[in-house]
Formats: C-alpha cells, sequence, structure tokens
C-alpha cells in the first residue's frame, strides 16, 4: 500500500542523505520525495510517498524517528489528508492540436503558462487521480516533457504537526 | 630554543588552558577540542596523528588529563576505543587523520554500532577552503559513514566547537548507544576565537524515551503469571542500561530460566543453575530447546538477530513474547511482539520487579529444561597428543582471576570461549558480535587493559584474526599494556573450514592460512611469548602466563581437524531450526529424538 510521510527536520548539513540513505539502505522505496522551508526558519518539510506492508511502513517510520535531524514523523496515510502536486508539462502546440489542449486545460483548470509558436507549457496542481487523468488526456496531443513537484500533503482539520 | 624556555613556555600553555572561564581570552581551535573533551571527562584517547589531525595532538600532548595511547593502525584505535568502552560502560574516543586514517575506522566505528556501542571517532579533515577539490588524503568521510552512526557532525565554524562535542558524547551515550563520529577541518583547528564552554543539550529531534508504559508493564506482569513455561532472553541492552542487578533480582524473584546472547553474557552469572547460558546458532542446545517449547518469552534488550532466530517462522512457536527496548524500531523488527514496552530495561525490570510475585507453578517447567540440561550439555572430547582448544580455554577459566576481562576475536576460538568461559558479571567480555570483526580481539583488550591498569586481561584469538591486527604487539610493549594473548593456532580459518567441511564437501577455499610462529614475532616486538603444542604443556604455560608482569603472547598450535575435534559444537544451520542442531559431528536433535519416540514425523 502507499503511504505519504510526513516528515519534519532540523535543516542540517547532510539530513537528506541521511534520510535517502536510510531508505536505500533498508530497501524501502521512495515513490516521490519534497522538500522544503516551514514557516519557521531552519526547519525543513518533507513529504515522501513510498510503499510497503504495515510491517514495512511501521519500520521506515520508527528508523526514520531515530534519526537525529528528524524532529517529527507523521504517517498521514493513517488518518484524512489533502495531497496535491504541481506539474509543468511542455506540449507540442501544433496548430491542428491547440484548440483540443486548451479544452482540456480548462477542463482540469490548468494554465498556460508559456507560449511560443509551436509549444504550451502548461501548469496544473491536483491529486494523484487529477493528474494521472489530465496526463492520460494530452498524452495523444504530444507531450514533450513532464516536470513533477512530488506530492504534498497536509492533515484535514485543525490537528497540525509542527 | 633552549629546554628551560621549552619548558617555560609549556607552562604558560597549561595555565591557559586550566582557567576555569577562558572568558575574553582567544584560543586556538585545537586547544577548544581539548578542553571541550576535558569537559566531557575524557581521559584516555586512542589516536594516530596525520597531516590534518596533527594539531590537535599538538594540543593534547600537553592535557594533564587525557592519556594519548598510539596504536599502530587506526583500525586498532578504533576497536581501542571500542574495548575501552565495552568494559567500562564510558565513551570510548578513537581520533585520526582525514582520508586514509578516516576510512581506516570505518570496521571499528561499523562494529560499535552493530553492538551499540558509545563511541566517538574524531577526524582529521581538509581546510574547509579546500572540501570537494579532491585535495590530498580528501575523503567524505560524513558521507561514507552515514550508514554506520547513530550521529555525525562536520564542524564548519569554530564557534560550535564546544556545542557539538557536548552533543556527540551525549548521542554516544544515551538512549540506544552508538558511534558519533566528529570531522574537524584543519583551518579551524588552526583559527583563534573566544570559547564559550557553556553548552546545553538541545536536539529537539533526539529525546529518547526511558520510561516503560505502566499499562504495558502490568500486562507484561500478568502474563508472566499466567505462563506455565516462561524463559528470559537477555541481551547487550542489559549490559548497556547497567541493568544486571535487576535483571538477577528479577531471577530470583521469579525463578524463571535465563538465556543470553553473546552480547548478554555476564549479565547473569553463567554458572548459577537457572541459567540456561549462551543460546542460538552455536548456543547450549537446552537453551534453544527452553526457547522453543516456552510459552512466553521475556525478551530484554535484545533484537532477535539471525544468528539466534533461525528460520524465522519456525521460532518459538508455541510462545507469546514480551519485549523491552529502548530503540522501538527493534520491537516487530523480526518477530511480532505480543506485549511491547519500549524504554529503559532496567526501568523496566525494577517496575516488574515491585510488582512480580514468585512463581509457583513452573516447577514441572524446570524439571523439564534441567532433564535438558542433563541431556545435552556443553562437551568435548579430549585428545591424547593435542591440544584441544575447548579445553584450554576450560583450563584458564580456573586459573585466571574472577574479575578478569576477556577479548576474542572473530571465529572458533570465539564460539569455544562463549561456550566455555564461565561470566559473572557484565562489562567483561569484549566480542565483536553483530559485526564479527576479525582483528577486532588484541586491540580491544588494549583498550580494556588501559581502562583497568590493575585487572587481567586475557585477549584469546584465533590466528587468522590475530594476524589481522598483530602489529598493536608494539602498542603494548611500548605502552606497557600488560594483555595475555592466547592464539589458538590451528593454521586454517576455522569457521569457514567448518562450514566447508559441513556445506562444501570439505573443499578448501583458500581456508588456509599456513603456519606461523607467533612466539617468534611476539619476541620481535620486545613481547614476552612462549609456543605450546602438548596437551600437558598447557598448565604450566598459562600459570607462567598470568604471572607475567607485562604483556604475554602464548602460541597455542594444535591441528585443524575436521573428524575429531575441529568444530564448534553444537551448530544451527543458519535458516534452520532447534531441530536441525547438530548435537555431534553426525546427528541432529531431529533424528535422536525421533530415534528415542520423542518427536513423531
Amino acid at each position: 500500500m502507499q503511504h505519504t510521510i510526513s516528515i519534519l527536520v532540523v535543516n542540517q548539513f547532510g539530513v537528506l542523505s541521511r534520510i535517502s540513505g536510510l531508505f536505500s539502505g533498508r530497501g524501502f522505496n521512495i515513490e516521490s520525495l519534497n522538500v522544503a522551508e516551514t514557516s519557521e526558519p531552519g526547519i525543513s518539510r518533507m513529504t515522501i510517498v513510498t510503499r510497503g506492508d504495515d510491517k514495512k511502513v511501521e519500520q521506515i517510520t520508527k528508523q526514520l524517528n531515530k534519526l537525529v535531524d528528524i524532529i517529527k514523523v507523521t504517517d498521514l496515510t493513517e488518518e484524512h489528508f489533502v495531497d496535491r502536486e504541481l506539474i509543468l508539462v511542455k506540449m507540442n502546440a501544433e496548430p491542428r492540436v491547440r484548440e483540443e489542449i486548451l479544452r482540456i486545460v480548462d477542463i482540469f483548470r490548468a494554465k498556460v503558462v508559456d507560449v511560443s509558436s509551436d509549444n504550451y507549457t502548461v501548469e496544473i496542481t491536483g491529486d494523484e487521480g487529477k493528474i494521472k487523468g489530465f496526463l492520460e488526456l494530452l498524452k495523444p496531443l504530444g507531450i514533450k516533457e513532464v516536470v513533477r513537484s512530488g506530492r504534498i500533503a497536509i492533515s484535514r482539520g485543525i490537528k497540525s504537526i509542527s | 630554543m633552549t629546554i628551560k624556555k621549552a619548558k617555560s613556555k609549556r607552562k604558560n600553555l597549561v595555565a591557559l588552558k586550566n582557567e576555569k572561564t577562558p572568558s575574553g581570552r582567544p584560543m586556538k581551535g585545537r586547544d577548544i577540542i581539548v578542553k571541550a573533551l576535558e569537559n566531557e571527562g575524557v581521559r584516555v584517547i586512542f589516536g594516530y596523528p596525520g597531516g590534518t589531525s596533527m594539531e590537535i595532538h599538538q594540543g593534547l600532548t600537553l592535557s594533564k588529563q587525557i592519556r594519548m595511547v598510539l596504536p599502530r593502525h587506526e583500525q586498532g584505535g578504533a576497536f581501542a576505543a571500542g574495548g575501552y568502552a565495552r568494559s567500562t560502560g564510558e565513551v570510548g574516543v578513537c581520533m585520526a587523520t582525514s582520508g586514509p586514517g578516516a576510512t581506516n575506522l570505518l570496521t571499528g566505528i561499523m562494529d560499535a554500532k552493530m553492538d551499540s556501542i558509545p563511541l566517538v571517532a574524531i577526524t582529521g579533515q581538509v581546510p574547509s577552503t579546500m572540501l570537494g577539490s579532491d585535495a590530498f588524503q580528501e575523503t567524505d568521510i560524513i558521507g561514507a559513514t552515514f550508514p554506520m552512526v547513530k550521529h555525525s557532525y562536520l564542524v564548519q565554524n569554530i564557534a560550535d566547537i564546544p556545542q557539538i562535542i557536548h552533543e556527540a558524547f551525549e548521542i554516544a551515550k544515551s538512549g540506544r548507544p552508538g558511534p558519533v563520529i566528529v570531522d574537524i577541518p584543519k583551518n579551524i583547528q588552526q583559527q583563534e576565537a573566544v570559547p564559550d564552554f557553556k553548552v546545553k543539550f538541545d536536539c529537539p529531534g533526539y529525546k529518547p524515551n526511558l520510561q516503560p508504559s505502566m499499562m504495558q508493564i502490568k500486562k507484561a506482569v500478568h502474563a508472566i503469571k499466567e505462563a506455565k513455561n516462561p524463559v528470559i532472553y537477555a541481551g547487550g541492552g542489559v549490559v548497556a542500561a547497567h541493568a544486571s542487578a535487576e535483571l538477577r533480582t528479577f531471577v530470583k524473584k521469579t525463578g524463571i530460566p535465563i538465556t543470553t546472547t553473546v552480547t548478554g553474557l555476564g549479565t547473569y552469572p553463567s554458572d548459577d543453575k537457572l541459567s540456561l547460558r549462551m543460546l542460538g546458532m552455536h548456543g547450549a542446545i537446552y537453551a534453544n530447546i527452553a526457547m522453543n517449547h516456552a510459552d512466553l518469552i521475556i525478551a530484554l534488550g535484545v533484537r532477535f538477530d539471525d544468528r539466534v532466530t533461525g528460520k524465522l517462522s519456525e521460532f518459538c512457536k508455541e510462545a507469546k513474547f514480551i519485549q523491552v527496548d529502548i530503540d522501538a524500531s527493534e520491537i516487530n523488527k523480526n518477530i511480532a511482539i505480543d506485549i511491547p514496552i519500549q524504554g529503559d530495561v532496567k526501568q523496566a525490570l525494577k517496575m516488574m520487579n515491585d510488582r512480580v510475585e514468585p512463581k509457583k507453578d513452573t516447577g514441572p517447567w524446570i524439571k523439564k529444561v534441567n532433564k535438558w540440561k542433563k541431556d545435552f550439555p556443553l562437551r568435548y572430547d579430549l585428545h591424547k597428543n593435542d591440544i584441544v582448544p575447548q579445553h584450554l580455554i576450560s583450563e584458564m577459566r580456573k586459573l585466571a582471576d574472577k574479575d578478569a576481562i576477556v577479548s576474542v576475536g572473530v571465529g572458533q576460538h570465539q564460539m569455544w570461549t562463549a561456550q566455555f568461559w564461565d561470566f559473572n558479571e557484565p562489562l567483561r567480555w569484549l566480542c565483536s558480535s553483530g559485526l564479527g570483526a576479525m582483528g577486532f580481539g588484541l586491540p580491544a583488550a588494549m583498550g580494556a587493559q588501559v581502562a583497568h591498569p590493575k585487572k587481567q586481561v586475557i585477549n584469546i584469538e584465533g590466528d587468522g584474526s590475530f594476524l589481522m591486527n598483530i602489529q598493536e604487539l608494539q602498542t603494548l610493549n611500548i605502552e606497557k599494556i600488560p594483555v595475555k594473548n592466547v592464539v589458538l593456532n590451528n593454521a586454517h580459518l576455522g569457521m569457514v573450514a567448518q562450514w566447508e567441511d559441513r556445506f562444501y564437501k570439505s573443499l578448501r577455499g583458500h581456508t588456509y592460512l599456513g603456519d606461523a610462529n607467533f612466539a617468534e614475532i611476539a619476541h620481535a616486538f620486545g613481547v614476552k611469548s612462549e609456543c605450546i603444542r602438548k596437551p600437558g604443556e598447557i598448565m604450566p604455560a598459562l600459570k607462567r602466563m598470568l604471572k607475567h608482569k607485562g604483556p604475554y603472547v602464548l602460541d597455542v598450535k594444535y591441528p585443524y581437524n575436521d573428524k575429531s575435534h575441529g568444530h564448534v559444537m553444537p551448530m544451527i544451520p543458519s535458516n534452520h531450526t532447534y531441530l536441525d542442531t547438530f548435537i555431534d559431528e553426525e546427528h541432529t536433535l531431529r533424528e535422536y529424538w525421533k530415534k528415542k519416540g520423542i518427536i513423531k514425523e
């Protein structure tokens, strides 16, 4: 099963290597990883999407908790959460497909952020399902490049991880 | 410069360092390091100097508190620090220069990681201005050690030194102990700053919980009350938590038989009537039988290592498990635990001791256990012409001081010592257990002897293992460290040869080392020595060795002989069950019990 793990880390030298090394060294998979500073300087948040049975994910979270630079580990999958990913898609925008691209962009509430004579670059945010659907529709029209931010996630309701 | 001048200069430097609050006065980075180490109570460092660490050595050579021991190889230094830590329970400290010096520490660092030994390794690094330029003797040692350490620091600012050194020691010794490496660029050692030694431990991500949950303790106490066939399975965590006394009270109060892992040896007296000695691959047959007939396993500071469990799906199928461990990740790692107790095993035992009652219904169980003990004692056969190593170990235990510290390398001799040495107290057994690093015995014994100059420290090593750090004989001689070395020399890599005999039709795949005269080698290093071959020589030679004041090497030559006494027995082949134990060279427990009608299929 897929798990979305949210981690608060002290933004120290080598912290990303410690975490990625822990995953590779113990045979855990990283499906996506996103890292950026939080509102508090010196503290960063990582969102890691991984896959494994309960036993494996229990080990992952326990091993992560042991790292000195990690302040908090939360497996969001155990609760309700909102997740989003931002992607940028560079499309081959020949005249015959332009209309179709714009129609799909409109339906998905995406945005064209760069235009040139034969290119559209489209931005979209959404959860996994929306992004998958969007890319499937665009695929036959000629995708040149996809850049994804990796998933970010936050728990629903009043509870916060800080 | 005249000698007089040099002396007075030296005096000034000492005076500077001994000031209680050197506020306002700038100090060199290297002296800040030394002072910070002194503030942590460091008394001994095993360090080998080089280009990027000599600056710190210049500071250390003036320290009145810290004794520097120069190993003859950085790996020896790391193992010596491990031996120091294993025999004291305090943090061991080793030091090396950048590049090859630092990489030579790695095996010792990993050894400390695997056995949860508190260790601080300090490495010099190329100047921070040159980092990443592939400078001479530059190695990214922080990167290289990520999977081997509990934590690590690259010092980037001279002002951080006191705080980092303090954190390194706190992290190394608290919670589940382990190694911490501190990498210090040379230019920072040479800079000057006014240090602030007012340090406070403040790592928001590191707060090991020591306090066990009362609810879980109550559940455990209830399960203990209900159990008919309980066994205690204790390990290195009990040593690390200094909980041997509490463990003994627990056994005494409950009357439950106890077996220990190889790292747990000494937490409970091996020769006590409730002791089942060591369990696992080469453990006592009765310990493994008892574990697999138990209805309750009380696991204390252990990690269900594969050398203990064998085939996981068959391990202790009848039992419920209580597990106490400071490290939550050890709970449910290999075995699903019924009553997990995260916390300090010392506190957990105290809490249980306040609540458990003597078990009155274990009579039939103890009777069974005693029958197994009688049926399957640890044993060996004597030989008319050749020395039998197990016999020598048993004889030496009788001659050695009760509180002697014993160190081993890795291989057959290690398991024979674990089997036939009687252990009474913790912190007297130096054994690279998890990592199984050959070459460990001599330097580890050296580290323990430095910590305990008055105690008898005996290193029992195989010839292969002894050869891997034999250079430390020079350290023993020059530093006057009176370790007694017994080399069980069969000219083979015995443990691998044993596996070849058992699983590869005795085809020798580079397991023959050949003969070497270790007594002569020792002599060349200025260490007193002797060589023996005949059973009759054992006692007098051991007596001469133990009587000798200085270091000693006793080279014990015996043949590797796969047909009689060459193998470590009993043995459970890896990933098998206790029923697959070879109880002697030919028979398994399964066959033996079938013949006796004890089991059917």
